[in-house]
């Protein structure tokens, strides 16, 4: 491993209208190393990130490659200079080859070499040990793949500098193993690798060194070895945390306290094909677990009729109920949140307002529409109570922070004031502070008698807050698991097929 | 932390249509300070009425007005335009006279004639949304249907080619009512807008249109309809064709299927442009539509005016037009977000420094 500096960034500042988004912010990247970007929502990663790469042009500071002062002011600088960036959201066309996504929009001559770029790009990917045919749509690779072709995209483009925002958001365990092997391997050809994540876990398997931020601030820059992970995170929040463990200690405490609130039998929907059984008590949080694709969102989306239902009976506090559509299952008292918040949560352009009363106005009906001043309360009440982060109630729910968009939303939802609230990964692409603070609101609102289903892909987040786990592989139930039961290794086990 | 937005922020849509208005109106001043004379005077029919070119603008824009409301709703909803409603309003107007045909005029016979078109119009539009809502097809293509064969189905209503219909109750709608010096086309576009006001207040309609041109998705699993908020639209511009096909045949006395609102379709979109309503659908301001109507209306009364010949004026709308845009453009938006935040800091500066 080499150690020279490649990238410095010093004194850097960045305001926008009422926000100062960074201050004086430093970072030191040396060539063959991953330097993971820690801090919470609004911490200034995103925007330090999007500085470098020439989205935003900064106010102030001096950045440098290899000593070399450069002026960035667009993306294009940022790649002449040796800097690529695969984001979170994967910007390749998927209709495209894998051949022609790797090399295609790269030089201005109208002829194509076809067979070239095809050999090229099947040299490439051999070298990376990338599993993909240079002519196959890059469509029909997995989310890890596509991925992994974006950064030999990249890569190609003789970057010194790889900057990876959350690459692993959407990665089951197999395929982040997969984009770690990828990143050692370019570690070793020197390149250096600015990793952003709210994983701490893969902070600590991959990462060499790791610089924190806080509220647009440097707050250091650390060797991994010397910052253990408690550590880590109360720098991050900027106090002693009073550890996440703490609230563990209630989670096991949230059992069938009650009578049952919700109960589906041989429920299946379009997207859900397998029928399954189901049930939840008042005041009870139970959650689904599974690898990505078992199964697990579209089992809940079938309780809210979020697909078409295609058979199975519900029954709710004893009664039946026809829950065909989202709105059938609001009006019943149940309450879901989606896991993809950009496309199945938030109306982005909408105020923050807005974006809080939509499912309660939409309860209430088309010829009743909620004051302005009703309007106003709610979502004062409602930025206050989950400590949104926002201007005003006005400013656009776009441009919040994940983590507050993500309030938002939960906020809509608990202002119908539900009976049965499904959470699907609320916690997905969040900061650390963000998550304690969810699932604790999750172990209150069970204790005042709401029934939750919780769905995280983070196994330890679930075992903190569920009382029951339903186990799913393969599109179909394979376990359930309570009390002493509950432990990481038993989850594991019944994911794997190892029995239980 | 609690700030709200000033009246001016919320507002800011509206500046470009409003600036381009302003400036057809200054550029009149010094080209002719006669231009906006308005004066009372006794037209043909022995009614004192207001004349004069701010008037006829107003008068003149009233169909274009009308479906300009209607169009801002399906361009927010669908994300697309509807190329069809000059066909739909000939169609409309086609109702309107076939009723109005068949027997003596009296007010009540108007009324019916009205609420059949009406009626008609809106099934038109039921059947443009489903196309779009329910078949999930491209907007503009799924209009292009009407687009081509409406002006045959206004003509197969009627079975002649330019059907006549006189009565001082058509010239009631079309020109004056007695006693009112007001164009009656300038007070049926102030009846829509208080219509669409009192719609907006007292129903949902403007927040689920919002959301389901934002994200059709999310709004759907927020329970909202979003096939029948889509196919609603199109029906109450519908409606909106209706009352334009009226308004047309009512001033002109007969009914030409070939030219009545010709190619208004295109500045029906052009308004809602200018009045800062992405085409993309999401957020809208109805009122933007309405002063984009306008703005279009003063540049061709303006043209006229200077007697530009007849067969250039659109060229000279074209070079106008190409301004309008550009000003409104994300980028000249942009530009001049970053010239106002300079200005502000430069003064921030300033008082620290002092």
């Amino acid at each position: 491993m080499q150690n020279d500096v490649v990238l410095t960034m010093r004194g850097i500042c960045k305001s926008f209208p009422g926000v100062r988004a960074l201050h004086n912010v430093d970072f030191t990247l040396r060539s063959g190393e991953v330097h993971a970007l820690m801090g919470e929502n609004g911490a200034g990663k995103s925007t330090l990130i999007k500085v470098l790469t020439g989205v935003y042009g900064k106010d102030a500071g001096q950045i440098a490659i290899e000593g070399k002062e450069v002026a960035i002011r667009s993306p294009q600088d940022a790649q002449a200079s040796g800097i690529s960036t695969v984001y979170q959201e994967i910007t390749l066309c998927p209709n495209l080859t894998v051949a022609e996504n790797m090399f295609i929009g790269r030089d201005k001559s109208a002829l194509v070499p076809w067979k070239e770029m095809e050999r090229k790009a099947g040299e490439l990917l051999r070298s990376l040990d990338i599993p993909a045919r240079p002519k196959q749509q890059l469509s029909s690779c997995s989310l890890a793949v596509q991925q992994m072709i974006a950064i030999a995209r990249a890569v190609d483009q003789h970057c010194k500098v790889l900057v990876l925002d959350e690459p692993t958001s959407s990665l089951d365990d197999n395929e982040v193993a997969m984009l770690f092997k990828l990143m050692r391997d370019l570690k070793s050809r020197g390149v250096g690798i600015v990793f952003v994540t709210h994983f701490l876990g893969q902070v600590y398997e991959i990462s060499d060194r790791i610089t924190v931020l806080r509220n647009g601030e440097l707050v250091g820059e650390y060797k991994v070895e010397e910052l253990p992970q408690l550590d880590l995170v109360s720098k991050m929040m900027g106090k002693e945390l009073d550890d996440l463990s703490a609230i563990s200690v209630s989670g096991k405490e949230t059992g069938a306290k009650g009578e049952t609130v919700y109960e589906a039998k041989g429920l299946s929907s379009a997207a859900c094909p397998n029928p399954f059984d189901f049930h939840i008590a008042k005041g009870e949080v139970n959650g689904f677990t599974g690898l990505l694709g078992s199964g697990r969102s579209e089992s809940v989306r079938a309780i809210f009729g979020a697909d078409r239902v295609t058979g199975g009976s519900v029954t709710m506090n004893g009664q039946s109920v026809k829950v065909q559509k989202p709105i059938d299952a609001m009006r019943k008292g149940i309450a879901y949140l989606s896991e993809d918040r950009k496309d199945d949560g938030i109306i982005a352009d909408l105020s923050v307002r807005e974006n809080i009363i939509l499912a309660l106005q939409v309860m209430k009906g088309f010829g009743k529409p909620i004051s302005q001043a009703d309007a106003e309360a709610f979502a004062d009440e409602y930025i206050k109570a989950l400590e949104i982060k926002t201007a005003s109630t006005d400013t656009p729910i776009k441009s919040l922070s994940g983590g507050n968009q993500q309030k938002v939303i939960l906020a809509r939802w608990l202002l119908t004031h539900p009976q049965y609230l499904i959470l699907d990964e609320p916690t997905r692409g969040i900061d650390v502070g963000t998550k304690t603070e969810i699932q604790r609101l999750v172990l209150k609102l069970s204790s005042e008698g709401m029934s939750v289903t919780f769905i995280s892909s983070e196994i330890e987040e679930m075992l903190r807050t569920c009382s029951r786990l339903i186990v799913m592989r393969d599109r179909h139930i394979v376990g359930e698991l309570t009390g002493d039961a509950l432990t990481q290794d038993n989850v594991m086990r019944t994911i794997a097929g190892g029995g239980n | 932390m609690k700030k709200k937005n000033g009246f001016f922020a919320r507002n800011a849509q509206l500046i470009v249509p409003l600036l381009s208005i302003l400036a057809l109106i200054v550029f009149n001043l010094f080209r002719d300070p006669s231009f906006f004379s308005i004066s009372l005077s006794v037209n043909n029919s022995g009614n004192t009425v207001l004349t004069g070119n701010l008037i006829s603008i107003l008068n003149g824009a009233s169909e274009l007005a009308v479906l300009a409301m209607g169009m801002t709703l399906v361009t927010a909803a669908s994300g697309g335009q509807d190329i069809s409603v000059g066909a739909l309003a000939a169609i409309a107007g086609s109702v309107f006279v076939k009723v109005l045909r068949a027997g003596e005029i009296t007010p009540v016979t108007v009324v019916v004639a009205f609420l059949l078109c009406c009626v008609v119009a809106m099934i038109f539009g039921v059947f443009n949304g489903t196309l779009v809502a329910v078949f999930k097809i491209q907007p503009m293509i799924a209009t292009l249907v009407l687009y081509t064969c409406g002006r045959s189905i206004a003509y197969w209503i009627n079975g002649g080619a330019s059907p006549t219909v006189a009565s001082p109750i058509l010239t009631a709608i079309g020109s004056f009512i007695p006693g009112v010096p007001i164009p009656t086309p300038i007070l049926i576009v102030a009846l829509c807008g208080v219509i669409f006001a009192l719609v907006f207040r007292f129903t949902t309609l403007r927040l689920y249109t919002q959301a389901v041109g934002i994200n059709q998705r999310a709004a759907r699993l927020n329970g909202i309809n979003a096939v029948g908020i889509k196919i609603l639209a199109f029906m109450i511009l519908g409606i909106c064709c209706a009352v334009s096909g009226c308004i047309a045949v009512a001033r002109l006395g007969y009914l030409n299927h070939e030219t009545v609102l010709l190619e208004i379709e295109m500045d029906a979109i052009l308004a809602v442009a200018i009045g800062g309503n992405a085409l993309g659908g999401g957020r809208f301001k109805m009122a933007g539509s309405v002063l984009g109507a306008y703005a279009i209306q003063t540049l061709t009364t303006t043209l006229y005016a200077m007697r530009v010949p007849s067969t250039a004026v659109k060229s000279y709308k074209a070079i106008v037009i190409i301004l309008i845009v550009v000003i409104g453009s994300p980028m000249v938006k942009e530009a001049f977000g970053r010239m106002v935040g300079r200005i502000k800091a430069a003064r921030a500066d300033g008082k620290e420094a002092a």
